[in-house]
C-alpha cells in the first residue's frame, strides 16, 4: 500500500494477487478457472443496461405493464425474462415525473440492480459519488451535466439494504408513438441511475 | 463500524471522474476479481454481508488508496485465508510479493428486542447505536428522524450475518430523511431515502 509517508515497493502487483487466489482456488478443486469464463461472460455479455432499457421502453408503450412494475418490480421484469439475483428480493422503480427527479447510490459500497443496469460504471463506485451525491445531490448532478430546474423535488435512493432500485424515466414528449424498440435505444445507463434525463 | 467506507456526507472529497460511457471494468484482471469473488458466494463459501465487511476491515488508507475491484479482491482472499481454505503465506509465495488483507473482526451481534413492525406514514427515529462489528446503518442517520415510505420483504439481519451469529431475517425500511434535518444549514435541498433495518428504528410518537 501506498502512502505519501510510506511506500512499500514489496506489494505484489494487482495481476499477480489475482493470479494467487484464482491457482489456489482451482488447487482445492473448487473450478474457480471455469467459473471466470462462465461469470465473465455474463458480466460483460449478459448484465447491460439494454436490459434496463427495454424495461423502460415497454413501461412507456404499456400501462398495464408499467402499473405492475411500479407495484412489484421484481415480478414485471421477470415477464421479460430478466432475472435478479436470489438476495436481491425486492426491486423499486422510482418513477419521474416533470416535477419530481430520482437519483440512486450506494454510500457504503457499490450496490446496483446489476442485472438491469449493468455493474455500475467507475465513477458511481468512486469515493466522491458516495461522499457527496447524498449530501450535495443538486450540486453533484450539476457538475455532472444535468443542471435541474429548482422547482423539482430532488429523491435520492441510498441502496444500503438487499432492495434494489431503478429509475423509470419521463418519456420525451416528440418520442410519443415510437416502437418499443426504438424507444429502447433511446434509455441510457445514465437515465437508469438517474445522473441524466431524457 | 464507523470505518472510513460509511462515506455519505463526508466533505473534503472533489468533483466526480464522470464520463459519458463510462466503463465498469478498465483491466482484464478487474473482471477476474470480480467473477471471482461472485463464484465464492455462489459456491457458498462466504456470504455478501462477510464480503462486504471484510472491505470494511481493511486498514483505512489502503481503502482509500485501492482501487474498487482492488477491494473486491482483497475481501476475497482475506475470507479464504479466515476461512482456513488458503494461507497468507501461500498467497505471497504466488504473487511474489505482499499481499496486504483485512484485519480482524470484532463480534457482530443479533437483532435487537423490541422491534415493531412500521407502516408507511409512521415516524421513526434511527436508534443512536455504536456497532463494533458489520452495520448497515450510515453514519449520517444515526439518531436522526424520518418517515417510513415502505417495507421489504425480510433479508437476513447484517450485524449478524457478516459475523456467523444466528438471527431472525427481518424487513427494511424505506425511510425519508430531510437532507435539512440531516445536515442542518449545510447541504443541498434534497428528499434522502435509505433502507433500513428494522432492529435500527424506534417509533417516534
Amino acid at each position: 500500500m501506498t502512502t505519501p509517508d510510506h511506500v512499500d515497493e514489496r506489494v505484489a502487483p494487482m495481476e499477480q494477487r489475482v493470479d494467487a487466489i484464482q491457482a489456489l482456488l482451482d488447487e482445492r478443486g473448487l473450478k474457480a478457472s471455469e467459473a471466470v469464463e462462465e461469470l465473465s461472460r455474463l458480466a460483460q455479455e449478459e448484465w447491460l443496461p439494454r436490459n434496463g432499457a427495454r424495461v423502460v421502453a415497454k413501461a412507456w408503450v404499456d400501462p398495464a405493464f408499467r402499473a405492475r412494475l411500479l407495484a412489484d418490480g421484481r415480478l414485471a421484469v421477470a415477464e421479460l425474462g430478466l432475472a435478479m439475483p436470489k438476495h436481491h428480493r425486492r426491486l423499486v422503480v422510482l418513477e419521474n415525473t416533470p416535477k419530481i427527479h430520482n437519483v440512486i447510490c450506494c454510500t457504503l459500497c457499490s450496490c446496483t440492480a446489476f442485472t438491469l443496469i449493468g455493474l455500475p460504471p467507475d465513477w458511481y463506485k468512486d469515493l466522491d459519488y458516495r461522499a457527496r451525491i447524498v449530501r450535495e445531490s443538486r450540486t453533484v448532478l450539476r457538475e455532472m451535466g444535468l443542471d435541474l430546474p429548482a422547482d423539482i423535488e430532488l429523491r435520492v435512493w441510498d441502496t444500503t439494504a438487499d432492495t434494489r432500485y431503478l429509475v423509470l424515466p419521463t418519456q420525451p414528449a416528440e418520442t410519443i408513438g415510437w416502437s418499443e424498440e426504438r424507444l429502447a435505444g433511446l434509455v441510457s445507463r445514465d437515465a437508469l441511475i438517474g445522473v441524466a434525463r431524457l | 463500524m464507523d470505518g472510513i467506507h460509511d462515506l455519505g456526507g463526508k466533505q473534503g472529497f472533489g468533483t466526480v471522474r464522470y464520463t459519458l460511457d463510462a466503463p465498469a471494468f478498465h483491466a482484464a484482471w478487474e473482471v477476474r476479481a470480480n467473477s471471482l469473488y461472485a463464484h465464492a458466494v455462489r459456491l457458498g463459501l462466504f456470504n455478501m454481508d462477510e464480503y462486504r465487511h471484510a472491505i470494511e476491515r481493511m486498514d483505512a488508507r489502503h481503502y482509500l488508496s485501492a482501487s474498487y475491484y482492488e477491494r473486491s479482491l482483497t475481501s476475497l482472499a482475506s475470507l479464504c485465508v479466515e476461512k482456513g481454505l488458503v494461507t497468507r503465506e501461500e498467497l505471497e509465495q504466488r504473487a511474489q510479493g505482499r499481499f496486504p488483507l483485512a484485519a480482524e473482526s470484532a463480534p457482530g451481534r443479533t437483532n435487537l428486542p423490541g422491534r415493531e413492525r412500521f407502516a408507511p406514514g409512521d415516524r421513526v427515529r434511527v436508534r443512536a447505536d455504536y456497532v463494533a462489528g458489520h452495520v448497515r446503518m450510515p453514519g449520517y442517520i444515526r439518531g436522526k428522524a424520518g418517515v417510513v415510505v415502505s417495507e421489504s420483504p425480510r433479508y437476513p439481519f447484517p450485524d449478524a450475518h457478516a459475523h456467523g451469529v444466528p438471527a431472525d431475517d427481518e424487513p427494511t425500511y424505506d425511510v425519508r430523511f430531510r437532507s435539512e434535518d440531516l445536515w442542518p444549514h449545510s447541504s443541498d435541498t434534497a428528499l434522502v431515502h435509505v433502507g433500513v433495518f428494522q432492529s435500527y428504528l424506534e417509533r417516534i410518537d
